[in-house]
């Protein structure tokens, strides 16, 4: 986001603040406004994660955390997560050379880490339910619940997204529009990453701290 | 089929609703025709609801703000009147479960549709005109917006036929509102319209703190833009950092509701007082989202009809921010009687006295700005005056609860109800009529009828002392709020003039429709030909009345404060008008269908009709998308039409 400096370069003398240089180009007004968008999306998550500090020993006599997390499990998923920021990255250092092909190719294996993470976290949540720990089971489960669902949901609208994009630059190329929308998409991914060692560190290693 | 909705959710035997319903039905009905026969869709769609314009769109959030005062109001005297009737023996007029959805209704309409509604229109239309820039950061994002909170509007207002409202006040407290205590429709309406509406502020706060902090005009810095964009920066900003709390706490309420999830349930493990401390980490800073945008308000007023500059522009905008920041940390006043201990209650009584002193600051300013000044007393300025006078009572009577002894006593009272509607009406109304009054002619480019607006103001300002005074003793002397009926029968009359209070303060909104009347039928004498009838300080002023859609044709060059004031104390020479063609954003239905769509969404969820939820949710993802692939989202205007119009503008100004 170090674009402010080309802004009008032409017309302003240096020495002018750039709080003084006239309107940001595109790029850095949709980046700007779509961080804004990131950071009321982590006070949404934020008021979640607090709702799980508050609910999480209220197990109603049901199981407790210890008991239902599998870490070596949630390892794994954390891992394909992470690493699908990594290749992320690739994907948008592709873009920026402009590399069709190759913004194609990491844009595939981004998307299918999703689905394995989403894959992990659907049998987790599907193997507690089996068990009688259903989000309605208590207070700590409906908060374990919310909080690890809203991320598998934010992960699926985000792969979602990125399929779109494809499309989008198959259709479109690499106009500024679209350009504009795959930084708000690696933007937003990697938020969702962020999030997620909030998750991992509060929720799963909270539970045998 | 069709869920929970049977012909029972029609209330055919409660006469107020349904004869309320059927004029809403005749009015609704009669307007929609009358645009037919006089054949004005076309204009409509093309100039208005497609409208990607900040004015058009500033310009119909106010109109829904003043659709939405009357409804709000009707609540108001309904209930005074209810309250000046049912003493003693006597039971009143309003059976208690319909007077419980008049009391939930009116809060929830008065802070999101009145208050909020009318702020956000004023910012959306001024704020890029006194930046110097051509539009909001994004504009079909801004229809987007006004069309979320317009669905909101209208589920709540089906509430009225179709079902019924909470009963659960306007915050719907748990554990009174999970389905256990309240199984109706009631909440789910107040949820899933308070989500739609907030999802769309909350889209508009992004909007405006983008443009306010990336798009200002060169040589905007920050130290020299107008006070109201900083109020309205701090506004937007608490925004940006509020409503995700509300809607994560109404996301988890609904959960509860509907899928058996136990955050605020009585068993299960849920904790009820959590929703209320959630709650408030939005609800405190909304009252600084409403009233910061109005002391934007004030404080334009005040230095443009003194002929001052504002006093103490900086330590203004170190009060702004000091009490945007502050605003977060007060929340647990709310509720002092939770019983957190003396320490926690300490702290926040504190912090909430702290937040009087940027207050004062600002007060003291106001006063300083027209200390000196050559006023001129239009009805703006009466605004401001009797806004001064009655906020500096509200605060104290704030401040006053704000020690948690006193609040324990107070909590809950009609004390409270006097102090808040003594910062809401003197600080939120005055403010946003204040504004109205001060930017119809930039808007319309004319003005309104100046003596109707001064008696506006009066039957306000008499009104609200009529009729919230008294509920300050009737505190004191232990009435509670939402309360239905009383036994003692020595509180009547103060009950009696508290309801000759709303009288007036009707007589003064009747007015308001008649002072539009007027000026529009007089328009012709009250033309703004130069653009700027107040010899206002601030670039909207620069600009005819109403502006051209594309706002500036060439872009203002800002070299201080008071950019307007001073580019006419020291005119430069004129420099050559290198016009070029400019982009203005393509109108777009998206803003429209996406609600549209939301409204059916929002609707099936509450009358559990699930396949047609699905067919609302499919649909607003498909126009969205659909919008996604639109690679032409301007139009271009030509040099001929800009130079036209500034030609115009020009030898108007000469002429007046």
């Amino acid at each position: 986001m170090n674009t402010v400096v080309d802004v009008a370069s032409d017309e302003m003398p240096t020495g002018v603040p750039i709080s003084e240089r006239g309107p940001a180009p595109a790029r850095v007004v949709a980046g700007f406004g779509f961080w804004l968008f990131l950071l009321s999306d982590i006070i949404i998550f934020s008021a979640l994660f607090a709702a799980y500090a508050v609910l999480c020993n209220a197990t109603n006599g049901g199981p407790t955390a210890v008991e239902l997390f599998d870490k070596r499990h949630v390892l794994f998923e954390t891992s394909c997560l992470l690493a699908s920021s990594f290749t992320c990255g690739m994907m948008m250092i592709a873009m920026e050379r402009r590399e069709a092909a190759l913004t194609y190719f990491w844009a595939i294996v981004t998307a299918a880490l999703g689905v394995v993470f989403l894959c992990l976290e659907f049998s987790e949540f599907a193997h507690m339910v089996q068990q009688g720990a259903g989000p309605s089971r208590s207070a700590f489960l409906s908060s374990f619940f919310t909080l690890v669902g809203t991320h598998g949901a934010h992960v699926t609208v985000g792969i979602a997204w990125l399929l779109i994009m494809m499309l989008q630059v198959g259709k479109l190329g690499f106009r500024p529009m679209v350009v504009r929308r795959m930084l708000c998409f690696s933007l937003f991914w990697h938020a969702l990453d962020i999030v997620w060692i909030g998750v991992f560190t509060v929720v799963y290693l909270g539970a045998h701290a | 089929m069709f869920g929970r909705l049977t012909w029972d959710a029609i209330p055919l035997n409660e006469p107020i609703p349904l004869a309320t319903v059927c004029v809403l039905i005749v009015g609704i009905a009669g307007i929609l025709s009358l645009v037919t026969w006089k054949g004005w869709w076309p204009y409509l769609w093309r100039e208005w609801i497609t409208s990607t314009d900040h004015k058009r769109i500033g310009v119909m959030y106010v109109i829904l703000a003043l659709v939405m005062l009357l409804r709000g109001f009707s609540d108001a005297i309904m209930m005074r009147a209810q309250l000046a009737l049912a003493a003693g023996h006597a039971a009143g007029y309003l059976p208690p479960e319909h007077y419980n959805q008049i009391f939930s209704a009116h809060g929830t309409i008065m802070i999101f549709f009145v208050g909020m509604t009318f702020v956000v229109g004023l910012m959306n239309f001024v704020l890029p005109l006194q930046l110097g820039v051509r539009d909001v950061a994004f504009p079909v994002l801004n229809s987007v917006s006004f069309w979320l909170t317009a669905a909101g509007v209208l589920l709540v207002n089906v509430s009225l036929g179709v079902g019924e409202f909470a009963r659960t006040g306007w915050l719907a407290y748990p554990p009174l509102s999970e389905i256990a205590y309240s199984p109706g429709v009631g909440v789910d309406y107040y949820l899933w319209s308070l989500q739609i509406s907030g999802l769309g502020t909350l889209l508009s706060g992004i909007n405006l703190t983008t443009t306010i902090l990336k798009l200002r005009a060169p040589g905007m810095g920050y130290g020299r833009m107008p006070v109201f964009c900083w109020t309205a920066l701090a506004s937007n900003l608490l925004i940006v950092a509020a409503f995700p709390i509300l809607t994560a706490t109404f996301a988890m309420l609904l959960l509860d509701r509907y899928l058996g999830f136990h955050f605020f349930t009585n068993d299960g493990g849920g904790n009820p007082m959590m929703y209320i401390n959630l709650i408030w980490g939005w609800g405190h800073p909304e009252v600084y989202i409403l009233i910061l945008p109005a002391f934007g308000v004030f404080s334009e007023v005040i230095a443009t009809f003194s002929g001052k500059p504002l006093f103490g522009y900086r330590s203004m905008v170190m009060a702004t921010m000091a009490i945007c920041v502050l605003s977060f940390m007060v929340w647990l006043h709310h509720f002092f009687t939770m019983g957190a201990g003396a320490n926690v209650n300490a702290f926040f009584g504190i912090a909430t006295m702290i937040i009087s002193v940027p207050t004062g600051v600002k007060v003291f300013n106001w006063l300083f700005t027209m200390y000196g000044g050559s006023i001129r007393f239009t009805a703006p300025v009466h605004w401001a005056i009797g806004f001064i006078v009655t906020f500096v009572i509200g605060g104290m009577t704030g401040v006053l609860m704000a020690i948690p002894p006193a609040d324990f006593v107070l909590h809950n009272s009609l004390f409270l109800i006097a102090h808040f509607h003594n910062v809401i009406i003197g600080g939120v109304i005055f403010g946003a009529m204040a504004g109205y009054t001060y930017w119809f002619p930039k808007a319309f480019g004319f003005r309104l009828h100046e003596g109707l607006g001064k008696a506006v103001f009066w039957c306000w300002f008499v009104g609200f002392y009529l009729a919230f005074m008294p509920l300050y003793a009737l505190g004191l002397m232990g009435a509670t709020r939402r309360m239905q009926h009383y036994a003692d029968p020595t509180w009547q009359p103060l009950m009696e003039v508290a309801l000759g209070g709303a009288v007036i303060i009707l007589i003064g909104i009747l007015l308001t429709v008649a002072q539009l009347v007027v000026s529009i039928r007089t328009r012709e004498r009250r033309r703004d030909l130069t653009g700027d009838p107040w010899n206002g300080r601030t670039l909207e002023w620069s600009v005819s009345s109403p502006p051209p859609a594309w706002n500036f044709a060439l872009l203002p060059i800002v070299g201080g404060p008071d950019a307007f004031w001073n580019a006419k104390r020291h005119p430069a020479a004129p420099a050559d008008p290198r016009l070029v063609s400019l982009a203005v954003p393509k109108h777009s239905a998206l803003g429209f269908f996406v609600a549209f769509f939301t409204v059916i969404l929002g609707f099936s969820l509450i009358w559990h009709i699930w396949w047609l939820a699905i067919v609302g949710l499919l649909g607003a993802i498909a126009v969205s998308l659909r919008h996604a692939w639109q690679t032409e989202l301007e139009d271009y205007v030509s040099v001929a039409t800009i130079a036209e119009h500034e030609r115009a503008h020009q030898s108007q100004v000469a002429r007046a």
